[in-house]
């Protein structure tokens, strides 16, 4: 198999990945920030989060074994799920790894929070605010593409939206309409000592 | 013979995002303020399926299918 | 009238009954065990901090669920009118201590928590005054809770929080294993397990337009009546009885009369003594504004965990005071139907539901004076 195949397939896979994690943060995002219309309801917004992020590990997954079953990369299977163990652009490459492996656990989790409950299964989501950087910085650092016009403007169009999405979502709100009144209550009945 | 499931939810976890009503209107609806208002009794067999993609789909899983006391799914 | 049993023995205005006072009047703390939740439902005794639940069986079912239950000596008070169980435990925290103390032997506990209400400092200085006089192995089962001066406070669930986890929030989570009673009802447990049966008495707060205003130790047969000649009789005449507190409903004065505050008889008419303020509604006042201020009260006190409480009893109290200040619009009797009908039942605790029962009792007591106000506005808008 001629080898620019693969490298297609793994620089293309890997700029597929970006862009749809990217939608994923944003609609995870736009269901925290409870905003819909009548032609567009929450639950659209949750289900297309649901199926994208699979999409998106699929699209990863396909990354990866292309990068990893490519001869001209000389990477070996440890170095897909080893951060910093390859020799070829060690940290870039490593933070890839810890991406992928935070998503991993992020989608793992979901699929099983009935079971794990929703405390423990928000703390990890959370994870996904580190996992997105660091896959974008994976991104600028290993992509031979980088300096291209057109994975340029991509990359720029997904870091404005979630950085614009993240913006809002942290800095408007509440958005539950009764925290205000709930904060205000539970000071007058916190009755634990200090530390 | 099938076992009956009502929906049932935590009012505390509950915070009126209102999936639960949007996918399953038949025997969710939501009040004046957002919150939702669940028809009483058994989820027909029918409804199921929608019963149980509200209960995934809510974002707080304030939601639940629980399992019927047979009395109470007799309407006695 | 029985003799007075609870608040028998020293003068009530000369401080707490002592230690020693307490085992010269009643003898020492019987050594009772399981056999005691048999006398307490024979005794027929329920709870006195609002709900009536039988007491004998809430022990028995903390003692089929195992484990070392934590006993919750509930003084928090958290109902306005109400001033028996600071009484009761200023004056006589003997008796409550020996029902706690009861209940931990037979229930196994390790710990015994006085819940008493953040404002009440005569209350908590007798009982920890009085706790500092019980011998080692007792003393050493009690810590002190200060419970927060807000009505949910008082909530059995949010009791149980409050002294476990720290915060008097209701909860839905699994509620730690705990025996949680109101002190009045510990004080009659005291007597029981002496004598082997009920007291035959209650504790009240005689309010609102009595001359003497103020807690009465009464027979459980009493009439609503009696309580009130008991009171010093009415200031002026009487419309209306809130009985229950804000919890409790309201009884059109005749039919009040006539009523025996026992707890059969009231479940009966539908009624309950619920925490035991009897209040006095004069002819003079306005149902409508007391029921709209009371309203106002409640919602103010919805710890605003879930919406249909937080917001529905805002729209009900906010819809009654403009039924109260005759701006009512069209809608607004029809809307408090609606609403109470759909808040009830949809919180995470029992306080949308007692403010809802209370607002029923209000419109099916007083419907002419809803129907009154409401139409002086179609009058001046017309």
């Amino acid at each position: 198999m001629p080898n620019t195949v693969l490298w297609y397939t793994t620089r293309g896979a890997g700029a597929v990945s970006m862009v749809l994690l990217s939608a994923v943060v944003v609609l995870g995002i736009i269901g925290t920030v409870r905003a819909q219309s009548p032609r567009w309801p929450l639950f659209l917004t949750t289900g297309l989060h649901r199926n994208i992020a699979l999409t998106t590990l699929v699209f990863l997954v396909l990354h990866i074994v292309t990068a990893v079953i490519d001869p001209f990369t000389n990477l070996g299977w440890l170095a897909a799920v080893v951060p910093f163990s390859s020799y070829y652009r060690t940290l870039w490459l490593g933070l890839g790894v810890i991406a992928f492996e935070l998503l991993v656990a992020i989608v793992v989790t979901s699929l099983v929070r009935g079971v794990l409950g929703q405390k423990t299964w928000r703390a990890i989501h959370w994870l996904t605010y580190a996992a997105w950087p660091i896959g974008i910085a994976h991104g600028l650092g290993t992509g031979t593409d980088v300096w291209s016009a057109w994975f340029m403007v991509l990359t720029a169009v997904c870091i404005a939206a979630v950085v614009g999405a993240a913006g809002y979502r942290f800095l408007a709100g509440p958005f539950d309409p009764l925290t205000t009144a709930h904060t205000a209550f539970r000071g007058s009945v916190d009755r634990r000592e200090m530390p | 013979m099938t076992r009956a499931y009502e929906l049932r939810i935590d009012r505390i976890r509950c915070d009126g995002r209102g999936l639960c009503a949007q996918l399953l209107p038949e025997l969710i609806r939501l009040d004046d303020w957002g919150y939702p208002i669940i028809a009483p009794g058994p989820v027909p067999e029918h409804l199921r399926p929608l019963a149980e993609r509200a209960v995934e789909d809510c974002p707080v899983l304030a939601i639940a299918l629980r399992r019927m006391e047979t009395r109470k799914a007799a309407g006695r | 009238m029985n003799e007075p049993r609870l608040l028998a023995g020293r003068d009530l205005r000369s401080g707490a009954e002592t230690y020693a006072e307490h085992v010269s009047r009643l003898g020492p703390l019987p050594r009772r065990g399981a056999v005691l939740i048999d006398l307490l439902t024979a005794s027929g005794l329920t709870g006195r901090g609002g709900a009536a639940f039988p007491v004998g069986l809430k022990w028995r079912g903390t003692a089929r669920a195992g484990g070392s239950p934590v006993i919750v000596a509930n003084g928090a008070e958290g109902e306005p009118h109400s001033k028996k169980d600071r009484l009761l435990m200023s004056a006589r925290p003997h008796l409550v201590l020996d029902g706690a103390f009861l209940a931990a032997h037979v229930l196994r506990s390790r710990q015994v928590v006085l819940y008493i209400g953040e404002h009440h400092q005569m209350a908590r200085a007798a009982m920890e005054r009085a706790v500092a006089e019980r011998p080692p192995h007792e003393r050493d089962l009690v810590r002190v809770f200060s419970a927060p001066a807000r009505y949910v406070a008082g909530d059995s669930n949010a009791a149980v929080h409050a002294v476990t986890a720290g915060i008097a929030l209701p909860t839905t989570l699994k509620p730690a294993p705990a025996l949680v009673q109101n002190v009045e009802t510990l004080a009659h447990v005291a007597l029981i397990a002496r004598t082997g049966h009920a007291t035959g008495t209650v504790l009240v707060t005689a309010a609102g337009s009595v001359a003497h205003p103020g807690v009465l130790e009464v027979d459980t047969r009493s009439t609503v009546a009696s309580v009130v000649a008991s009171a010093g009789g009415v200031t002026e005449p009487a419309r209306a009885v809130l009985l229950g507190g804000y919890f409790g409903a309201w009884v059109d004065y005749d039919r009040a009369s006539e009523l025996q505050l026992d707890p059969t008889a009231l479940k009966d008419r539908g009624l309950t003594l619920g925490c035991g303020v009897i209040g006095l509604l004069a002819s003079s006042r306005c149902p409508v504004c007391e029921t709209a201020g009371i309203m106002r009260y409640l919602a103010g006190e919805s710890s605003a965990q879930c919406g249909p409480c937080f917001f529905g009893l805002r729209a009900l109290a906010d819809a009654c005071s403009r039924v109260a200040n005759q701006g009512a619009n069209a809608q607004d009797l029809g809307r408090l139907e609606r609403w109470a009908s759909e808040v009830a039942g949809r919180g995470g605790c029992r306080h949308p539901d007692g403010a809802v029962m209370f607002l029923q009792s209000a419109l099916r007591t007083f419907p002419s004076d809803f129907a009154h106000h409401s139409a002086h506005t179609a009058r001046r808008t017309a």
